[in-house]
């Protein structure tokens, strides 16, 4: 199949994400990224755990000061939603229908912007209460390099799925976009993978001690 | 074609086929959410009553952690999906080289 052929829900092939060359290789190509990324954050996540309430004296806070279950709680909620929204978004895309996977895509962005907004605010808490800034100490250093690198990466997504959606509102679903957007998908399930270890290693472990 | 076996020459067929198959992952998907879900609650919960040692918090709630991410993996990236060897690599091997410099840096740096 090329990317140019004109399809319909009857033409339309069952791995769209796959079915061209091109896709194949994006394909591929993406799980080599996803592959890279897991070494860079697992890195990140060595270096936290290598300095976690490693601070210069008494007056810094430490992990189990800090954290709150509450607002982690929320946050995880949030994201973990969003990933099902977006599973969602791909079985609509899956069955040839652009505007069903559009709204479930709105969705997730809304999920994935309201986390955002949880972590600035938590963030800025942090700073203005505890006096925990990226530079305070080896343990705000770390925390706010892995924790701000998944935000970094939450942002990014937003700006790509919006970009992705904006761009195609008009082309409907073809075996050019298809790929696109599972791509797309799988990264958001990807930042929700990173998730899962954050709250557990991070806020979790933190708050036992 | 993606798939050689949805070749049976009547589109009909085909469509509604793929809509039963669709269908189920879906289902299958609504399960791994659910179970996600209550895996979050239960390491929520483990650390919110404040009864258990850190001794048995720490490895059951990474152990959870691992069990969620598997779910995340195989069923909503369709992991468990034919023609995701090279992905499966690609992730492991990451996955590898991460565990040893974690590893490396729990254990050998020390301050």
């Amino acid at each position: 199949m090329h990317a140019e052929d004109k399809l319909t829900y009857e033409t339309w092939p069952a791995e769209p994400e796959k079915s061209t060359l091109e896709a194949k290789n994006k394909f591929l190509g993406f799980w080599f990224f996803l592959g890279g990324e897991t070494v860079l954050f697992a890195s990140l996540f060595a270096t936290y755990l290598a300095l976690k309430d490693k601070v210069p004296d008494t007056t810094h806070h430490l992990a189990k000061d800090l954290f709150e279950l509450p607002l982690t709680f929320v946050a995880t909620m949030l994201l973990l939603t969003s990933s099902l929204t977006s599973v969602y978004a791909m079985y609509h895309m899956k069955n040839f229908n652009a505007k069903k996977m559009n709204f479930w895509l709105v969705l997730t962005l809304l999920l994935g912007a309201a986390f955002l907004v949880l972590e600035i605010y938590e963030f800025n808490h942090y700073v203005h209460e505890f006096h925990h800034t990226f530079t305070s100490s080896a343990f705000g250093s770390a925390f706010y390099t892995l924790v701000g690198f998944h935000g970094g990466h939450v942002a990014f997504g937003l700006l790509w799925i919006t970009t992705l959606i904006v761009r195609n509102s008009k082309r409907g679903l073809d075996l050019y976009n298809a790929p696109k957007f599972y791509v797309a998908s799988l990264y958001w399930h990807f930042i929700d993978v990173v998730w899962v270890f954050i709250f557990t290693v991070v806020y979790l472990m933190g708050m036992v001690g | 074609m993606a798939n050689p076996q949805l070749n049976s020459g009547n589109p009909r067929v085909d469509i509604e086929y793929r809509r039963k198959k669709s269908a189920e992952e879906m289902r299958h998907q609504i399960v791994s959410f659910a179970l996600m879900i209550f895996l979050t609650l239960i390491a929520f919960a483990a650390v919110a009553i404040k009864g258990f040692s850190a001794w048995f918090i720490v490895p059951f709630i990474l152990l959870l952690a691992v069990v969620q991410v598997i779910f995340q993996l195989y069923y909503f990236m369709h992991m468990s999906h034919k023609g995701h060897e090279a992905p499966s690599m690609f992730l492991y091997s990451g996955a590898l080289v991460g565990a040893i410099t974690i590893l490396a840096f729990t254990t050998i740096i020390w301050w």
